[in-house]
Formats: C-alpha cells, structure tokens, sequence
C-alpha cells in the first residue's frame, strides 16, 4: 500500500492509496486533471508527464532511457520528470508527491 | 453559446477512446448540460490497442483496462448507455432513434462511430470453425477460448499482413500457436509502410518461428472430416484450427449516411471536427478531415487521432476556437520491438535509414519527399521518434548526410542546415 500525492496544474492536491498497478492507472482512475494515459501504459504517448518533488526522486529513481527520450516531446521536462505509467505502485514509493506537468 | 445550458443535451455515439475522451473533455472545456453516450459495446470502455498484444498472452482472465472508471463517468454526470445501437438520426427533429424503438433529442451530436473489420468474400469462411476478426474484447474472449488450454498445439492462420495481423502473430507464437500469416501483396505492410521496414518485420517474424507467406490471395476454407484448410488461389493449403483476420475496416458511415451527412472516405469534417450539419460532429476512426501538415484529406485509424479530435470538437462544442492540426503518431508492439511512427509517409521520394550501434534493432527510417520531412519509423530509438516529431513540426531541413551516420550525434542542432 502506497499513498500518492497529485498536485494539479490549477492548484488542486489530491492524496490517493493504491497497492498494485501503475501510478498513471491510478491517476486515471481517479480523473486527476492532465494525466491521460492515452497509450494505456506503455511508454508511447508522453501525457502521463508528473514532476516527483526533489527529495522522492530517490523513492522513484530515474527513468529508463526510452522513458527519458519520450520526455523530450515535451517541453516542459526537467531532471525531476517520469511518465507516471513508468512507476509501478509498491511500498517503496509510498509518501511522495507528484505535481502534474502542464 | 445558448446552447450550452443545464438543460441542453449532448449525445456521443460510440464510447471508445474517442467517445469517452470527448465526453470528459466537454466536462473540462464546461459543457454545462447532460452527456449521454451510446455504444453497441456493453463493456465498461477499454482501451483498445492490448486486444492484439498484452489481452492476448495474459495468463489470467483478461482484465481490460478501462478507459476510465465507472466512478469517473459518475462524477462527472457522464450517462452511459452500452449494449445499446442507434438505428438512425432524424436532423430536423434533433433526435436519435434506437434499435428498440425509443428515441432521445439532442442539441449536439458526436458521432464516435469508429469502424468494423472487413471480412472477406471467402468461400466458405462463414461456416468456418474459430473464425475471428480482432476489435473487441469480445473477439480476445473469443480468440483465448479457442486457444483452451494447450494453445501450443494450435495451428494458426492470420489471414492479411498488416499491423494487427502480425501483432497477433507475434502474440501467438509466444504462447507456442503454429502461427502462419498470409498477405495478398507481395510483402507485409506494403500499404503503411517501405520495403526496409517490411523486411525488417518479415525476418523478425521468422526469427520468432511465424511463417510469413506473401503473394496469397486466399480463396477458400475447405472443411475435411475434423481439419481445416485454407486455401489460396495458387493452389497451397494452410491447416488451421483457428483462422484470424486482419485485412482491414470498412468506416462505420452508414448513420451519418443515412442522415444526409456529406461522405468521402469516411464522415466528412471541418478544421473543428463538425460535420456537414452544424450540430453534428464526428471524430476518431470514422472521420475524413484536412490535415494541416500535409495539406490533404486525410482518414486515419490510431489513438492519437480518437483522442486528439475528440478535443478538438469538445472545445468546439463548447464554443470555443479549436482547430485540429496534430502530427498523427502511431506505435506497434511485436516481441521485444517497439516501432513508433510520426507522422504520414505517403508520397516520399527518398528515405534516409540510421542504423544506431548498439546492440539488439536499434534504427530509424526518415522519409522525405524531396528536402521535406514526411515521417519517420523508429524501431526501439524513442530518440528518432522524438527528433522526427520535432523536425516535422518546425520543418527545419536536416543534413541527410550526417542523418545516415551514426557516429554523427543525434541531436537537433547536429543535424539541421546551418
């Protein structure tokens, strides 16, 4: 079990629990605003873009290098960005918090 | 806009990626009104492209992955009506009818319609035994429940070389089926796509024990005692306990039709995805619309496109400016290979292939129609495709020279015309 933060692009915070799947299937199945999963997950469409807050990036880790490549389609990303299919949901990433990339 | 009020009323036609993507997006862009969608369908929405891959080799029962939750439709006051057909559109009077005699008015409609898969003309195939096409979830059902158990000793045919019919066979080779496919052209993929990528393909499906048969026009399915055979014009025969078709869609056109909607290849539709009737718009598979980058109609069948029109005529809806002028993508799994594609290759007089060294397929191929940047085909290089949507955006012209050399770093400002 895992509790997940969601800031949103207009402000809104949004703290969900979760133990098995994908931090995007999570968030799309709460309809937090700007993660669209449009690809259902794998690594091929960009708009499940979160930025983890710098002292959960150790929970987290970096990306894969498919993962960071796909990033660059947006011009938003930053050394702190995942696509949030990427992140599967386990105890390790319990308590971090995600904002919402534009 | 007067008509958006608490009172109006918007019916979406067809509840895939298109469908359910646009009615959220009304709810984002403040449709004020009731949202109902109809889809045949009667399963809660799911995403499509896992049906030939992942849905396929699960070891447990399929569980679809839903476009959203039941919850989601509820909170945003998104009445869904599934297992429901409409049977036609009255424009005068504003209002659908359905298959068991009831109607509903509207005061826009969104036709999400999509498409059906061609089956064809093949003698006996009707009475064949496990004949599937591939859409929905219920021909995966099908597919897995005439696999059984031991799926390793099935033979099966995909009748059509294209993107769903090898994905299919790359998904039933890996739970041991003896997967054969045929294609009437004389490679795979010659539609969509050019001779390197189809050979490419072609030796990967042979490395993984599918049997690629190419110039076979199938004819018939001849039934003997407990076996079947498929047969082509040119007199081979194919066993097959199951037969699988992917030879493409027909547009599902016939309510816009009916209605009076201006066709061509697909439901005609403006910059803002409206139709020929201004309370009617249409989006996804079953439209036909002028691409800006390319400057020509085009009709495609992707995601992106469902997802990104669906907006577009949301915002639209809603009385707001919104143009649809996307760069289309697309993206195939088959094994361990990703091909991400941007853009449309059509019409491209030269292509450039950049072969990455690196171990494992690792290349791209970029098609140009003279100095202008068409497409590119990226094989596991997530780089190329990003590269290629970059350039195709900016039209920035690219060094080909330097393109073809891997050594030559893959970054923009290496590789355009100073």
């Amino acid at each position: 079990m895992a509790k997940i933060t969601f800031i949103t692009s207009d402000g809104e915070t949004k703290e969900l629990e979760g133990s098995s799947g994908s931090v995007m299937e999570l968030a799309v199945e709460h309809n937090i605003k700007g993660i669209d999963g449009n690809c259902g997950g794998v690594c091929s469409c960009a708009t499940c873009h979160v930025h983890v807050r710098p002292e959960d990036m150790e929970k987290t880790g970096p990306g894969s290098e498919i993962e960071m490549d796909m990033l660059e389609l947006d011009d938003n990303t930053d050394e702190y960005s995942r696509l949030s299919c990427q992140l599967p949901i386990s105890d390790a990433i319990d308590g971090v918090v995600l904002t919402v990339a534009k | 806009m007067s008509d958006n009020s608490v009172t109006s009323i918007c019916v979406i036609i067809g509840a895939s990626h298109a469908g359910a993507s646009c009615a959220f997006a009304l709810r984002s862009e403040g449709w004020l009104g009731r949202i109902i969608i109809y889809d045949t369908d009667a399963e809660l929405p799911y995403h499509r492209p896992p049906l030939s891959k992942t849905y396929l080799t699960a070891e447990q029962e399929i569980a679809s992955s839903p476009l959203k939750s039941a919850e989601s439709y509820e909170r945003e006051d998104i009445t869904l009506k599934l297992g429901i057909r409409v049977s036609s559109i009255d424009r005068n009077k504003k209002r659908i009818y359905l298959k068991d005699g009831a109607t509903q008015t509207y005061d826009k409609l969104v036709l999400a319609t999509g498409a059906r898969p061609i089956i064809p003309p093949v003698s006996g195939l009707e009475d064949a035994q496990s004949v599937f096409a591939l859409r929905t979830l219920a021909d995966v059902e099908g597919i897995r429940k005439a696999l059984g158990n031991n799926a390793a000793t099935k033979k099966v045919v995909v009748i059509g070389g294209g993107y769903i019919g090898l994905e299919i066979a790359a998904s039933l080779t890996k739970l041991g089926s003896k997967v054969t496919v045929l294609e009437r052209q004389k490679r795979i993929l010659e539609r969509v796509t050019s001779v390197e990528m189809s050979n490419f393909f072609s030796n990967l499906h042979t490395e993984n024990r599918v049997r690629i048969a190419t110039g076979k026009n199938v004819t018939s399915v001849e039934q003997k005692d407990i076996d079947q055979n498929v047969i082509c014009s040119d007199g081979s025969a194919y066993p097959a306990d199951i037969i699988l078709i992917g030879v493409g869609i027909y547009v599902n056109q016939e309510l816009a039709e009916k209605a009076g909607i201006v066709i061509g290849n697909g439901i005609k539709v403006d910059g803002s995805s409206k139709t020929s009737d201004t309370n009617i718009y249409a989006i996804g598979d079953c439209t036909n619309h002028h691409n800006p980058h390319y400057d020509k109609a085009v009709r495609l069948e992707s995601v992106q496109n469902a997802v990104d029109q669906a907006k577009v005529a949301a915002a639209a809806i809603c009385g707001k400016e919104a143009i649809y002028d996307a760069i289309p993508w697309f993206w195939s799994d088959q094994y361990d290979v990703k091909l991400q594609i941007v853009g449309l290759s059509e019409g491209y007089d030269n292509y450039i292939v950049r072969q990455e060294e690196k171990e494992g397929h690792c290349f791209s191929i970029w098609y140009f129609n003279g100095d202008k940047l068409l497409s590119v085909d990226a094989v596991n290089n997530a780089k190329a495709y990003v590269l290629g949507t970059r350039f195709i955006k900016t039209g920035q012209l690219i060094d080909k020279e330097k393109l073809a050399n891997s050594t030559e770093a893959f970054k923009p400002a290496n590789l355009v015309v100073a």
